[in-house]
C-alpha cells in the first residue's frame, strides 16, 4: 500500500497580510509562509496509517520558502520519501498546481491521496478534487478518519450540525483531510536535525504550467466598513413592531389573503 | 536485553554523563527529601526519590509510561535540600523530560509553546517582527542596536513576556524609563532577540534550546556592548551557565543586581512615597538557582515608605510560581493533575503577611500572582509589582 500527501505552504497569519501597490495579490515583501494546517493533519493522518498497516508514506510539496523544513519535519514523524517540486510558483493556483502534481502523482501510482480539504489561499477552489478530477479518482472532502482495508477505504466524511456520514470508497481515491485521528505530533528538534543530515530531499523539476481555467483576480483588498447595525430599542411590543415594518420593507414579510 | 531495559540502560548512562559523576545517582541515600519539597510531589506516581529508585532498579520504562514527569516546574527544590548533591533538576527531571519528548509523548499545551519557540523565536506564537513594538512610545528613544550600529554599555535582554505579554509590557516600558532615567547607554535587540529557551530547555527541548541560543549568541557577537542585563532570570540563568557551553559567553547580570549596583545614582530620583507593606517573593531561577537574595530586598528597602515583611517560605525556601520549566504552559494539564494552582498557594502566603504589595523579579510572576489574586483575594487589598515598577513609581517618571 502507498500512500501520497500533497502538502503546500500557505501566507502565515502572524504577520498582517498587506496587498501588493498592483492591487491584485498579497505583497510578499513580509510575507511569511507555513504548513497549510489541514495539510499538516493530513501528513499525521498518513503516519497514524503507516503506523496501522505498514503501509508507504510519501510527502510531495511544491518549492516554498520554508518547504524544506516542512519536508524535513514530515520525515521525522516518519514518512519515507520527501519530494520537493521545483520551478516558478510566483503567480500559482490550484488549477494549475493539480495539473501538474497530478502528473507526478501518476508515476508514483499510489492507493490513496491524502490532502488538505482547503486552504487559505484557495482562490479557484480547494486542491483535492482538482487533482482527483486529473487523476480520474473518486474524491471524499472533509474527512476526519480513515481505515484501510484491502482495495477499500473507510472514510469518516463531517457534515455541518455535527453529523458525521462513513463511507466506503474503492481505492485509488483522494481524500480532502479535515482532520486528522489525533492531532498533530510534536518533533522534537534534535530529530529533525538529525533528519537534515540523513535524509535527501528528492527535488523533481516541474514542466511550464497551465494556468487555464484560473478565474481573473480584477481586485484584492481588505474588508471595508460599510452599513452599520440597527440597535431596536423601546418595550418590547415597540421592538416588535419595528422588527415587523423592518422585515416588511425588506421584502421578508408579505401579507397574504386567506 | 529487551527494548525497555536498553532504554533504562541508555537513561542510566546519559544521566550519569549529565550529572559529570557517574557515581551521583548510585549515591541516593532514599531520604526522601526531593520528594518532601517538592510541590507537586504528592501528586506524582514518582517523586523525585521513588525516580532514582526505579531508575537504578532498572525500571525507567514505568516512569515512561506514566505523565509524571510533566508536574515538574523545575523550581530546584529537590536539588536544594539533596544531602548527597544530586542535581535532581538539572540532571534527571530534565533528562527524563528529554525521553518523553523525543518518543513523542507531549501535552499539547505544551506543544504549541515549544512549535510556536522553533517558528517564531517566542513561545506565545507572536510576530518576531513586533519584537519592539512596547517600546513605541518611550522617549529618548529605546536603541535597537541593528540600526544604532554604534558601541553601548549595556546590551539589555528584554525577553518574550517583557516584549510581547499586554501585562508585562508595562515592567519592559519601566526599565526603559528608569534605564533613560539613570542616563545609561544601553540598546536591544528588538527583533534580532529571539527567546532565551531555558525554559524550554528544562521542559526537555534541547534541540530547541540550542537552536535558539545560537541565534541569540550570534546576534551579541554582532554587536559591542561591555554587558548584558536581563529582565528575565530565566534569561539570566541561560546566558550565565548555558550559553558558555555552547560557545557565547558574555558577562551578564540580572537587572536587579545591575540596579543594586546603581543604587546611588537611583536614590536621589526616588521622590514619592510607596507607602505600603511589601513582600517579596524570590523567583526560583534567581535565588534557588542562581543565590542572588540580597539585591532585590535592597532594591525595596530603598523604597520610600516601605516595609520589608517575608512571607513563610522565603530565600532558599521559596515557593515557585509554577510556571518554571514548561509549567508557564502547562496550566491546564497541572490543573487537571492536581486541581491545584502554585501561584494561588503564594498568594494565600503574601496575603497572610498583610502585605498590600506583592513585589516580584520574574516576568512570569506578574500575570500568573495577578490571576491567582483575582482567585483568592477577595477584598482586593493586593497589589502585584514587579521592583522595576515600583522604583519607576516612586520616581515619578
Amino acid at each position: 500500500m502507498k500512500i501520497v500527501v500533497f502538502v503546500k505552504l500557505v501566507p502565515d497569519l502572524v504577520e498582517e497580510l498587506t496587498v501588493d501597490p498592483g492591487g491584485t495579490t498579497l505583497d510578499t515583501t513580509w510575507l511569511r509562509m507555513i504548513i497549510n494546517e489541514f495539510d499538516d493533519h493530513a501528513v499525521e493522518q498518513a503516519i497514524l496509517l503507516k503506523e496501522k498497516t505498514s503501509t508507504q508514506v510519501i510527502v510531495i510539496a511544491p518549492d516554498f520558502d520554508g518547504v524544506d523544513e516542512v519536508l524535513f519535519t514530515a520525515c521525522a514523524k516518519g514518512a519515507d520519501q520527501i519530494i520537493k517540486l521545483t520551478g516558478d510558483f510566483s503567480s500559482i493556483n490550484n488549477h494549475a498546481l493539480a495539473r501538474a502534481v497530478a502528473s507526478r502523482i501518476k508515476i508514483l501510482q499510489p492507493d490513496l491521496v491524502l490532502t488538505g480539504v482547503q486552504a487559505n489561499n484557495d482562490i479557484d477552489g480547494s486542491i483535492g478534487p482538482a487533482l482527483a478530477a486529473c487523476l480520474n479518482q473518486p474524491f471524499v472532502g472533509y474527512v476526519s478518519g480513515v481505515t484501510l482495508e484491502d482495495n477499500t477505504a473507510i472514510v469518516q466524511k463531517e457534515y455541518p450540525g455535527g453529523v458525521i456520514a462513513e463511507m466506503s470508497i474503492t481505492l485509488p481515491a483522494v481524500l480532502g483531510i479535515q482532520a486528522a485521528e489525533q492531532p498533530p505530533r510534536y518533533v522534537a528538534v534534535s530529530k529533525v536535525r538529525q533528519v537534515m543530515k540523513t535524509s535527501n530531499i528528492d527535488e523533481q523539476p516541474l514542466d511550464e504550467l497551465d494556468n487555464s481555467g484560473f478565474p481573473e483576480v480584477t481586485r484584492m483588498f481588505q474588508s471595508e466598513t460599510s452599513a452599520h447595525a440597527e440597535m431596536i430599542t423601546g418595550s418590547p411590543d415597540e421592538i416588535a413592531d419595528r422588527l415587523v415594518s423592518v422585515f416588511k420593507e425588506k421584502g421578508i414579510l408579505q401579507r397574504t389573503n386567506r | 536485553m529487551s527494548n525497555l531495559e536498553t532504554a533504562n540502560a541508555i537513561f542510566y548512562n546519559k544521566i550519569q554523563e549529565a550529572t559529570q559523576d557517574g557515581e551521583k545517582l548510585r549515591n541516593c541515600l532514599q531520604c526522601g527529601n526531593c520528594s518532601g519539597i517538592c510541590p507537586f510531589g504528592y501528586v506524582m506516581i514518582y517523586p523525585p526519590s521513588r525516580m532514582i529508585a526505579e531508575v537504578r532498579a532498572n525500571r525507567f520504562e514505568k516512569i515512561l509510561g506514566t505523565e509524571n514527569i510533566w508536574m515538574c516546574v523545575s523550581c530546584y527544590a529537590c536539588t536544594s535540600v539533596c544531602p548527597a548533591q544530586i542535581p535532581i533538576t538539572a540532571g534527571l527531571m530534565t533528562g527524563a523530560k528529554e525521553e518523553l519528548l523525543l518518543a513523542g509523548n507531549v501535552p499539547s499545551e505544551l506543544q504549541a509553546a515549544l512549535e510556536y519557540s522553533q517558528r517564531y523565536g517566542n513561545p506565545l506564537g507572536e510576530s518576531p517582527r513586533k519584537r519592539a513594538d512596547w517600546a513605541r512610545e518611550i522617549q529618548p528613544e529605546v536603541k535597537l542596536l541593528g540600526k544604532y550600529r554604534q558601541p553601548v554599555d549595556v546590551l539589555w535582554f528584554v525577553g518574550d513576556y517583557p516584549s510581547y505579554h499586554p501585562r508585562v509590557q508595562h515592567i519592559a516600558q519601566s526599565m526603559a524609563k528608569l534605564l533613560n532615567a539613570l542616563n545609561i547607554n544601553f540598546g536591544i535587540l528588538g527583533p534580532e532577540e529571539y527567546s532565551d529557551g531555558d525554559s524550554q530547555r528544562l521542559a526537555g527541548e534541547r534541540g530547541l534550546f540550542e537552536m535558539l541560543a545560537e541565534k541569540n549568541g550570534q546576534a551579541f557577537n554582532k554587536y559591542d556592548f561591555k554587558e548584558i542585563i536581563t529582565t528575565d532570570p530565566h534569561a539570566y540563568n541561560a546566558i550565565k551557565n548555558e550559553y558558555p557551553k555552547l560557545g557565547f559567553s558574555f558577562p551578564v547580570r540580572h537587572y536587579t543586581e545591575f540596579l543594586a549596583e546603581n543604587i546611588e545614582k537611583i536614590l536621589p530620583f526616588l521622590k514619592n512615597e510607596i507607602n505600603a507593606r511589601v513582600t517579596y517573593h524570590d523567583p526560583c531561577y534567581l535565588g534557588r538557582a542562581n543565590n542572588i537574595y540580597e539585591q532585590p530586598r535592597s532594591l525595596i528597602q530603598n523604597l520610600p515608605g516601605v516595609e520589608l515583611v517575608e512571607m513563610p517560605h522565603n530565600l532558599k525556601n521559596s515557593l515557585c510560581c509554577g510556571g518554571g520549566g514548561g509549567g508557564m504552559w502547562l496550566d491546564g494539564f497541572q490543573w487537571e493533575k492536581s486541581h491545584v494552582r502554585l501561584s494561588e498557594w503564594r498568594i494565600q502566603e503574601a496575603l497572610s503577611t498583610g502585605a498590600n504589595i506583592l513585589a516580584v523579579a520574574c516576568p512570569y510572576e506578574t500575570s500568573r500572582f495577578e490571576d491567582a489574586a483575582k482567585n483568592i483575594d477577595k477584598t482586593g487589598q493586593l497589589r502585584i509589582r514587579d521592583i522595576v515598577e515600583l522604583l519607576v513609581e516612586s520616581m515619578g517618571v
